[in-house]
């Protein structure tokens, strides 16, 4: 399979034989974290906006493999100031690097990068729509943690509406025959053409409003944060903060194996207390974001085959 | 009772009376004939639903052309109950320019006329694709701020739903808005 110089914006471009290929590169490069395959390249971080675990995971990324990082972590320093579109933002900064990462608040910009840069360009999140290095990392916690992907019980439990690390996980997991479970409030369910989408695919969903009606049933519970920001009325995000909270009496009525994922960061929804459980999963799931981002990097660069 | 009889005659008669007597006729007449008055060379679309008519207009962007156009809408029709007829003097259209159309009359003919005559007529066809036609419903989407193209795929086409090549949003009939 041939990733060279290949753009990677969205999970929906991946087939199911693309993902796994990807998730056992990362395997590979887990087990030799540290080699020099990258020396002389040179990655151009653009964040456009604020970003703690993918800027800094995808920068000890490159520098664990001997890759150089240019770039900036905010717009307010760049020419968009000045009014430079991002098409030319890209093209300029091409000329300096032999691959860009970009994080842009608007949807579609990483696509429209993509067509602009002659070089690769990995998306690292643009807006509410695609992340695509997050889903991958979260399959990949996934596959560690329960030894499988295939015939899993999947919950899914907070901001499923504007969650794009949700919907982006749901389609990606929907190649492995799943059962999901769609926990949140009416107001901030799964979007109907998601669940469009998983009924074509002849997927088995249930959506509740009620965190412990499913409980015993789940391999695996998804927590997301309710996003303050992606919130166009504030008084609508009032309403809703703090509605679901995994605690350890939670804990009780689940399977032990039962393993608890947050992309991060959390607010107050998973209590401290569940840090130190067999259950936690998080940080771990965190520290995965490295072996995938150096699979992608390895393999876009055409350094891994 | 025959002198009754007579005048019911009489007042059945007036009441039937072809309208042609009536003055205002031929005016409603001639604005009729003005509607449906024939053109030379060009193209005709019919049976657009009523609501979609001035979309067409924008779609094929009519408003740009030299020559005559004509526009009706709100006219009666057996199977629209409302439709709408536009009437390009000069300008045949192609295959791909009506299949633009589609998004909003996907039952429209569309004749092409030569001499007075249909020559030809082309079928409404729904693409796989639009390019730049359609304006992206998400405020955040990044064509709504770069000057660039949109592009949008054809994921269903009954009932019609749209995905935006850039931010992915899936779009439905009535989220279309012209760009």
């Amino acid at each position: 399979m041939d990733f060279k110089n290949r753009d990677i914006i969205s999970i929906n471009d991946f087939s199911k034989e693309e993902l796994l290929y990807v998730l056992k590169v990362a395997r590979q490069i887990e087990s030799k974290p540290r080699s020099n395959i990258l020396k002389g390249k040179i990655m151009a971080a653009l964040f456009f906006e604020p970003s703690t675990r993918t800027r800094l995971s995808f920068t000890s990324s490159m520098e664990q493999l001997g890759g150089e990082i240019i770039g900036f972590s905010s717009a307010n320093v760049t020419s968009i100031q000045k009014g430079e579109s991002l098409w030319d933002t890209i093209k300029m900064t091409e000329q300096y690097a032999d691959i860009l990462v970009i994080r842009h608040p608007l949807e579609g910009s990483a696509r429209l990068a993509a067509e602009a840069a002659n070089v690769p360009v990995i998306n690292g999140g643009d807006g509410a729509n695609q992340h695509p290095t997050q889903t991958l990392l979260d399959m990949y916690t996934i596959q560690k943690i329960k030894g499988k992907l295939d015939n899993l019980h999947i919950g899914f439990v907070g901001d499923l509406k504007y969650g794009r690390t949700v919907h982006s996980l749901a389609m990606a997991l929907a190649h492995f025959n799943p059962t999901f479970y769609f926990i949140a409030p009416d107001e901030l369910q799964m979007p109907e053409n998601y669940l469009d989408a998983l009924f074509e695919k002849k997927i088995r969903y249930h959506k509740t409003s009620d965190l412990s009606r499913f409980s015993k049933e789940l391999d695996v519970l998804y927590v997301t944060r309710i996003q303050k920001e992606r919130f166009p009325d504030p008084l609508e995000y009032e309403k809703f903060k703090g509605v679901y909270r995994i605690d350890e009496q939670f804990l009780q009525n689940v399977k032990k194996d039962m393993k608890i994922m947050h992309p991060l960061p959390r607010v107050d929804e998973i209590d401290k207390e569940v840090d130190k459980t067999q259950h936690a999963a998080y940080f771990e799931q965190a520290a995965n974001g490295i072996p995938v981002r150096k699979a992608l990097l390895a393999l876009v660069l055409g350094k891994v085959k | 009772m025959a002198r009754k009889k007579q005048k019911k005659v009489r007042k059945l008669k007036e009441k039937i009376k072809p309208k042609k007597a009536d003055p205002n006729f031929h005016r409603e007449d001639s604005k009729k004939e003005l509607k449906i008055s024939a053109i030379e060379e060009g193209t005709v679309i019919d049976h657009i639903p009523a609501d979609a008519t001035f979309k067409v207009v924008e779609i094929l962007k009519l408003n740009e052309i030299k020559g005559v156009v004509s526009i009706a809408t709100n006219l009666q029709s057996k199977s629209l109950g409302k439709k709408g007829i536009v009437k390009v003097a000069g300008k045949i259209l192609t295959q791909e320019e009506v299949n633009k159309i589609a998004i909003v009359a996907p039952d429209a003919t569309v004749n092409i006329i030569k001499n007075y005559n249909v020559k030809e007529k082309i079928k409404v066809k729904t693409p796989e694709m639009l390019d730049n036609v359609i304006k992206c419903s998400s405020p955040v989407c990044i064509t709504n701020h770069e000057q660039i193209p949109t592009k949008f795929y054809v994921v269903k086409k009954e009932p019609l739903l749209i995905k935006c090549h850039y931010c992915e949003r899936m779009m439905a009939k009535d989220d279309i808005e012209i760009r």
